[in-house]
């Protein structure tokens, strides 16, 4: 009964995100605050490791599997798409690139820097 | 045969699992980036409904049982951040600033490249959210005008595209720190980059979960504001 109990959890957690939703106006997902209350709920220990771990696992583990549905709306979509073709194609690949490494080299810089600061002052205290 | 594909639930669950693992099989074969069993997986479906003139409907009707799994998939996501919490909290200011300025970099290459090839305000509205997951994008083009159903091919392609690049670009662009690895693709690529981001190691997984919340939140905030500039 293990699983189903973990899936009962996640499937709580998620329903009060979708609650959370409708009360607060704003663009947010209700799986958003889902994340957000299972990650407090975690930390406040109002739910254990151990009641959701593996369920949880198992579910990320397959997401990718998830997507597929969306993704094949494409088939859809093309009418609409086929019009703007070549700067939705150029706008996607140049941005994703873009992003993905600005915000790694900022990050990774960032946390070297911090990292020397805090060797000098361990440095400066001796 | 086709009254049966037509009338059953099973079939596009079926066919969404044989093309993920025909994926799985071919990435072991086959190490490239570029085999990427999301990416396959796609690409049978979609041949699978041309070749035998299925309705997407008809698939829907079965498949949208696997994509009932996602909400509570993404609400899991707080599971590996919650295993790996103290990585946040020693690393706050940088994953901050790695979020803030690759939200930055994505709605301004938007607005850059529109600008370039005379993108009406409609299709640029349209392109603005496409770094971030897929249920705050839909909102967000809705709000400001675009359209929705471009919106959302846009997420799903940048999410797929970021999952096959997130190896090369992170070698290319030299990083190495797997908080940074994490940050990068989760702010880029959403939940389908994080599930590379997963297979990379747990640091990067629970740091792509993260930044796919953080952005997503930086990005609705923003948007309005983006949108006024073209």
């Amino acid at each position: 009964m293990k699983y189903l109990r973990q899936l009962g959890i996640i499937m709580v957690i998620t329903f009060m995100g979708e609650m959370l939703k409708e009360v607060i106006p704003l663009a947010i997902p209700a799986s958003i605050y889902g994340l957000l209350l299972m990650l407090a709920a975690l930390m406040t220990k109002a739910v254990r490791l151990e009641d959701v771990k593996e369920t949880a696992d198992f579910l990320i583990e397959i997401m990718p599997v998830m997507f597929i549905p969306a993704a094949a709306e494409l088939v859809v979509s093309w009418g609409i798409l086929q019009d703007i073709l070549i700067p939705v194609i150029v706008i996607t690949l140049v941005t994703t690139v873009a992003v993905m490494a600005v915000s790694g080299r900022v990050t990774q810089s960032v946390i070297r820097f911090e990292k020397k600061r805090k060797e000098k002052n361990e440095r400066n205290n001796k | 045969m086709k009254e049966i594909i037509s009338n059953s639930a099973f079939f596009g669950v079926f066919i969404s699992l044989v093309g993920y693992e025909a994926g799985l099989f071919l990435k072991k074969k086959i190490r490239h980036p570029l085999v990427n069993p999301l990416l396959i997986s796609i690409i049978f479906v979609i041949v699978i409904l041309v070749v035998l003139n299925i309705d997407y409907e008809r698939y829907h009707q079965g498949a949208k049982y696997i994509s009932y799994l996602l909400t509570p998939a993404t609400v899991c996501l707080a599971v590996p951040l919650y295993e790996q919490i103290s990585l946040l909290k020693n690393n706050w200011k940088a994953i901050i600033m790695g979020i803030v300025s690759g939200v930055i970099t994505s709605m301004s290459s938007v607005l850059l490249l529109s600008l370039v090839f005379g993108l009406s305000h409609e299709e640029y509205v349209t392109l603005l959210p496409k770094s971030i997951t897929t249920a705050i994008g839909m909102e967000l083009s809705k709000e400001t005008g675009g359209i929705v159903t471009i919106t959302v091919t846009v997420i799903i392609i940048t999410g797929i595209f970021g999952n096959v690049i997130a190896e090369g670009v992170c070698r290319l662009f030299r990083i190495h720190e797997p908080v940074a690895k994490g940050i990068g693709i989760g702010t880029s690529a959403h939940a389908v980059g994080t599930t590379k981001a997963m297979e990379m190691g747990q640091e990067e997984g629970a740091m792509s979960s993260l930044a796919i919340a953080v952005a997503g939140l930086l990005t609705a905030a923003g948007v309005s504001v983006f949108a006024g500039l073209m």
